[in-house]
Formats: structure tokens, sequence, C-alpha cells
């Protein structure tokens, strides 16, 4: 119970955090507080690690336990060649948010450049596990393979590693917030922000919670490559809890045919949070496909006393989703945190869509 | 893409024993039977009834060597479960950090999750022959774990041991491989099998003739002295056994060379090749220091052949009274002072020191004359063939001689050669 009512003060400054990369995509005045994450990125991204040094410790003195200025820390430290202290940030951050993946593969990155591949390769499974559709870290995962390989065939045939000269960097991650679209796409133009330095820091995909962010984060790939929606187990949504809305931030649009079906999500997680149950019922198609086949009524009755039925706050929200349509239907996939009274659980989610008018409404939704 | 690693690295396998099936075959049919037509008799006498396996001689089997290891991981991969194999192949170095074939082995299931790949050693640009060394070394292993010796044959070499000879070696050049037989003398001394090892011969094989050949030799040693750790380089790992080559029928022969140990590996690596001395036989040092405990210096036979012959007890049996009876002949006619039939058991080619059959016999005839009479006990008798196509016995015993006008006690050693259809000496000398 007390870890959970520590967990709650850390969404909140998650929250925040994403409230403030909303303000720096769209360009609105940033509050006095909250100016020193844009100024350390812009600070890194200039090369100036010192000052952006001072600045992320100082931010982070007040906030000793804020993911993202640790992240930064951590690849301030990275870029100041200072592996030994990088590893210990990004290792206490995995440690106190297990279920991100960015500190693993970051703190592989770090071991694979010190050749401990056995390290990296557990790191990078970790954060597999932690995020099952993660291309980075199967790409990076990948070549620390190889790399075990390379060190193998070495011990085998006792080289003198004369052919690790074409040793090819991991991709270090600097966003911490995991969007999915990241997920089963390779890293093509837009995640490449993830990998170069070069791309605006200003404009990070992974923090840009708010559909109006200008960057978009799938590749063309993503709305025709999508895998197959598996409909296996069929959601029964985290159940318990209940009231007081805390208006959830939306995730970015993912490709320009997809706003609507983003919309339609935004609007769903809202009535969710906000246990509006006629919003929330009113998202989902007359013959959606209700779990374990009970009757619509059934159903309806449970999601009335799971969501608004219950003492509490809820909050819904998701990260950026990989939208594929065809035709009159779309599906969505996207990870979603829920957030209660008592229960916070991070899912992947797939919710297919069937077109109904102007509207999307969910026909599936399958939770993993 | 799946699809695409299965069929590849079932090609490792296929590859692994397709290489260990045409080595069989290279085998000639050598005179009693080789050892995979033995599995097969024993597998087809066995079948019926599995009971004979908890018979009176149970085979106690070697598992301490990665052979098992290795022949799961294969089963693994076969089966596209790459994962437990790679689990498997990180157990077995957890165990043997210094395997080298293990690692190759790791560094193919590492890569085929990164790219399809399509041989053993799927290395870009991998050193052909130091690939080859580590398949082969596999092929041995594999091979060797498939195939154990039947508990009902046993290696034509091991004829009699003496009493005090507690165990006895054979090694197969052919097969890389090291048994290890215990005198169990409540069965009348039958050799009862207690364990096999990969071992590594010389680089250029067996059959040594001169010094540098880099040629393991082919013959009936016994290890001559223990040469500890402490005082041996890295190279000879955990400990060293001279053998006494060249024996008198080596020398007889005309071969050269000497420095034959048998010994451990270097602190470098878990095994070596198959093939990599200049001609001593090597394990690696765990397997050493096993056989180690059951070595005894003078005593121990190492009997190393090409291809060991197998014979089944009862063939076994009819030779070893065979040649008792000629070694009995050849004492009780010495002691019948009847040297025209004394000199019957030596061949005409006989030959000790400097001696001929002509001067030999000329001497005994001169020394019987002297004789009134002559009482001769032979103790501790050990009979081992000698490996090869010739037919050749070493005959070593302790010898109590007494007569008229001289005792003499003395440890002798015989080569007897087979012509026509009796066995004759061609060879003796204190041993």
């Amino acid at each position: 119970m007390t870890s959970i009512s520590l967990l709650q003060p850390r969404f909140q400054k998650l929250k925040t955090l994403r409230a403030m990369a909303i303000g720096l995509a769209i360009g609105f005045a940033i509050p006095a507080l909250a100016d020193n994450l844009p100024e350390v990125q812009r600070l890194i991204k200039q090369g100036q690690y010192p000052q952006a040094l001072e600045k992320i410790d100082a931010y982070l003195s007040s906030r000793p336990k804020d993911a993202q200025g640790r992240f930064l820390k951590g690849l301030i430290y990275t870029e100041m060649n200072k592996p030994a202290d990088a590893i210990a940030v990004f290792t206490k951050l995995s440690e106190d948010y297990p279920e991100l993946p960015e500190p693993y593969n970051n703190l592989a990155v770090l071991y694979a450049q010190q050749k401990q591949y056995d390290k990296a390769r557990t790191a990078l499974e970790m954060a597999i596990r932690t995020h099952p559709s993660y291309a980075i870290a199967y790409e990076n995962l990948g070549d620390v393979y190889a790399k075990l390989a390379s060190q193998a065939y070495d011990k085998a045939l006792q080289l003198d590693n004369a052919n690790s000269t074409t040793q090819n960097k991991l991709a270090l991650i600097r966003d911490l917030i995991t969007t999915s679209s990241k997920g089963n796409v390779k890293p093509q133009p837009a995640p490449v922000a993830a990998i170069a330095p070069v791309a605006a820091v200003a404009a990070k995909p992974a923090v840009a919670a708010a559909p109006s962010a200008t960057i978009v984060t799938s590749t063309p790939g993503a709305a025709s490559a999508s895998p197959a929606s598996k409909p296996t187990a069929v959601a029964t949504a985290p159940a318990p809890a209940a009231a007081v809305a805390t208006p959830t931030p939306a995730a970015a649009p993912t490709a320009a045919g997809s706003d609507d079906v983003v919309k339609a999500m935004n609007a769903w997680a809202d009535a969710w949070s906000r246990k509006d149950m006629r919003a929330y019922l009113g998202a989902y198609a007359n013959d959606f496909d209700t779990p374990k086949g009970m009757s619509r009524k059934a159903w309806e009755q449970e999601r009335e006393q799971r969501i608004a039925g219950k003492g509490g706050n809820i909050s819904v929200s998701f990260d950026t989703p990989q939208v594929t349509i065809n035709g009159d239907k779309a599906t969505a996939k996207f990870r979603q945190h829920y957030k209660a009274t008592g229960l916070s659980s991070s899912t992947t989610k797939t919710l297919i869509f069937v077109r109904a008018g102007s509207k999307w409404l969910i026909k599936e939704e399958n939770a993993r | 893409m799946k699809l695409g690693r299965k069929i590849a690295l079932s090609g490792l396998a296929v590859a692994l024993a397709a290489g260990a099936a045409a080595r069989l075959k290279d085998q000639p049919a050598t005179t009693p039977v080789t050892i995979n037509e033995l599995s097969a008799i024993a597998l087809a006498r066995t079948t019926p009834d599995a009971s004979s396996q908890g018979s009176a001689l149970p085979l106690i089997v070697s598992d301490s060597g990665p052979e098992e290891a290795l022949t799961r991981i294969l089963a693994e991969i076969e089966g596209n479960r790459l994962s437990n194999a790679l689990q498997l192949t990180e157990n077995l170095l957890r165990q043997h950090p210094n395997y080298r074939l293990a690692h190759l082995i790791k560094g193919d299931l590492l890569l085929a999750r990164k790219q399809a790949i399509n041989t053993f050693g799927a290395l870009t640009d991998a050193p052909a022959d130091k690939v080859a060394d580590l398949r082969a070394e596999a092929i041995a292993r594999l091979a060797a774990y498939r195939e154990k010796p039947p508990a009902d044959f046993v290696p034509r070499y091991l004829l009699q041991m003496q009493p005090d000879q507690r165990f006895a070696i054979v090694v197969d050049t052919k097969r890389s491989r090291l048994y290890l037989y215990e005198n169990d003398l409540k069965n009348g001394g039958q050799p009862r099998f207690v364990a096999d090892y990969y071992v590594t011969q010389g680089k250029l094989g067996a059959e040594k003739l001169v010094e540098g050949d880099k040629k393991t030799p082919v013959g009936v040693y016994h290890v001559t002295a223990n040469l500890p750790r402490q005082k041996l380089a890295d190279l000879y790992g955990s400990g060293a056994f001279p053998l006494n080559y060249p024996n008198e029928w080596d020398k007889r022969q005309g071969r050269g060379g000497s420095g034959i140990w048998l010994h451990g590996t270097p602190s470098d690596t878990f095994a070596r090749p198959p093939r990599a001395s200049d001609g001593c036989v090597v394990l690696t040092n765990q397997d050493l220091d096993v056989v180690a405990k059951n070595l005894q210096v003078g005593l121990t036979p190492v009997i190393i052949s090409n291809s060991v012959e197998w014979l089944s007890l009862d063939d076994w049996a009819r030779e070893r009274s065979e040649l008792n009876k000629s070694i009995d002949a050849w004492r009780t006619d010495w002691e019948s002072r009847d040297t025209e039939r004394y000199l019957t058991h030596y061949s005409k080619r006989f030959k000790a020191g400097e001696h001929d059959f002509a001067e030999f016999s000329a001497q005994k005839k001169q020394v019987n004359a002297g004789k009134e009479w002559i009482k001769l006990k032979i103790d501790n008798v050990s009979v081992f063939r000698n490996p090869g196509k010739d037919e050749v016995v070493v005959v070593t015993f302790d010898q109590d001689y007494r007569s008229n006008n001289l005792n003499n006690q003395m440890k002798k050693r015989q080569y007897w050669l087979r012509e026509g259809n009796q066995w004759k000496i061609i060879y003796e000398g204190s041993a």
C-alpha cells in the first residue's frame, strides 16, 4: 500500500512533464519552473554539457525522483563520456521505473560501448520484456547478438579481434516516453530523431502528447504493414476504482488519415477518465464484441459498476498509437496507462474501430 | 525468415552428422568388427530384453565430459529450439569457460538471431583450419557418445593383465578416444569397461616411425613415470606420464623418436583438436586427473591402436587360453632339458640383443648340457596383443629359474609371433 501511495505523485510528475512538453511543442509560453528541461535539452543539443548538468542538477534538487530529469542527466553523462556515472543513473532509473524500456536500452548502449555485451544483452532483453514491440531495442539486441557471436568466435578460433573494426554503434534513445509507433516499424525517418542527435530536440515526438504536436512519429510503412491484431484475449479493462476527472493528455496523431481515429480514442479515454458512462459506452459500436461473449447489457452493467461505481480518481492515457486504416476498419495499437486508487497498470492494447458515418466506433478491444 | 533459419541450422546439425557418417564409412572393415557395427549388434541383441542392461557387467559410462551436453545441444538445434540450445551451450561454457568448440556453437547460435546462417562456424572469413579442427572434435565426441563399446565385447589387446595391474588403457586414434578398463579379478581377470575419454593425437596421425614425424606410436606400452604439474610447462597441463616408446619391438622395427607422453591440456583451452600434438596422447585436464588416479607407474599398460579391434568374451577367452597353453608348453619344454623341443618355441627370426637364432640355440644347447635338473616358475603373467596387422603378443612375467648349478629370478618380456598356426617367440629379454 505504501508503494502505491508513493507511485501516485510520481505519476503526477510524469503528467506534468508531458504537459510541459505540449507547451514546448506548440510554442506556448513556458512556466518559469518548468523551463529548465527545454533549456537543458537546448544545452545538450549545443553540446554545452557542463551547463546542462548544472541545470539538470538544479532541476532535480527539488524533484529528485523525476524520471524525465534523471533520464536527461543520464544522457548528459553519456555525452560527457562518463559511462560509469551514466550507468549509475540509468540503472537507478530502471530500478525505480522498471516499466520504462528507454533506461534499459541506454544502459545496453553504454555496456556495449564497454564491450560488456552480456550485460547489454540482459538490459535489452529487459527493455523488450517491458515493451514487447520496441524496434530500437530489437535492432540494438540484434547488434549485441552479433557482437556476442563475434566474441564467441574470437574465443573459439583464437582470432585477434581484427575484424571488430566494423563496430556499429548501438542506438541511444534520447526520449524517455515510449511511443508505440516505434514499435513494429524500423526506425526510419521519424524515430531516427531518437538516434541522431541532430534531430530537433524541441519537437521530440515521444514527449509530444497533444494532438496538435507537429511531429509525426510513425513511418509511412506503419499504415499498411501493421501486424494483424490478435483477437484472442478479449479486453477486461483494468477494472476497479472510481471518480474524479483528471483530463488525460491525449496522444499525438500517427499518420495523416488517422487523425479521426486518434480523436475517437481521445474521446474514449477522456470519457473513461471523467467516468462519463454515456460518452464512454457511446464510443463502442452496437455490435461491439463483448468479452467472453457476455450480453451487451451485462457488459454495460459491468463497465458501469467498474467505472462510475468506484470511488477515487481514474486516469486513462495512452502513448502515441500505431494506427492502420483499411477501408472502414481501423486498428490502433498502443500502450495504455491506467491509474486508479489502489491500481495502476500499463498494458498493450489493440482497439479495432469501424467507421459509422463520420465517427469511428470500437468494434473490438483486446489487451495483452 | 524463421523458416530460413531453421533450415540453415538444421543444416549445421546435418553437416555434423553427415561428417560423422562419412567418417565412419571411411573406416576400413578391420579384422574382427568396428565399433559402430558392434553397437548395432549390441542394439539388436539388447532390444528384446532391456534387462540385459543390468546384467553381470554393467556399463559405467563416463558422462563427466561435454559429449552429453553437445549431443543435447545438437538435438535442440535440429528441433529448432535455438534458445534452449543457446542456454545449454552457455551452461556448458560456465562449466568449461575455455571450451572453444562451445564458443563456436555459441557464436553460431547468436549469429543466427541476427542473420540466417548456413554452416558450422558461420563467421565470415573464419580461419578454415580452425573451424575444421573444431568440427572434427565435435564429430569425434558425438560419435563416441553415440557408440559406446558394448559390455560383452572387449578390446582384443587386453588378453591377460597381471593381478597387480588394476587398470589398462586402450587408445583408439581413429576415434580420438581413450578407453579405461579395470582388471576384474573377481571375474577371472576380464577387462571391465570403466570410462572413455576424448583424446588428441599427433598432428600427422598414428604409426610413428621416426623422430619428429609428429605421429603417435602404435603398440603396447606402459607409463614409466609420473611428472607432477609443478615440474611441467603449461603445455602439458595438469600432469604427464611418459610412455616407454620406443619399446623393444619398436627398436627392432627400427622405429625412432622419444618423449611420447600421456598428458594434459594447456590452460588457455579446455580441449585440443583431434590431431594437434607432436605424437603425445593428450587428455583434457579434468580427464587426465581422473585417469591419473588409476595409473600405476611401471605397471599400467597403455595400448595405442589405429582402430581398436573388439572381441566377444568367448573369442577373447579362446585367444587367451591358446596363448596360455603356448606359454606353458614353452615352460615345460624348458624344464624337460630337451633343447630341440624347447627351441621349437622360437622363431627362426628370433633375435635378442646381438644374438640371432643360431647363436641363441648354440648357447642354449651348451648350457642345457650341464644341467641335471631345471625348475621354472612363472608368475604375474600379462599377455597383450600388439595392435596392427602382424599377429604379435607381448608376454611379461616374473621368472623364477632354478637348476642344479644356477638360480635366477628376473622379470622377462617376450614377443610372440604367430607363424602358421603356432605362436613362436621372436624376442625375449629382461623387462
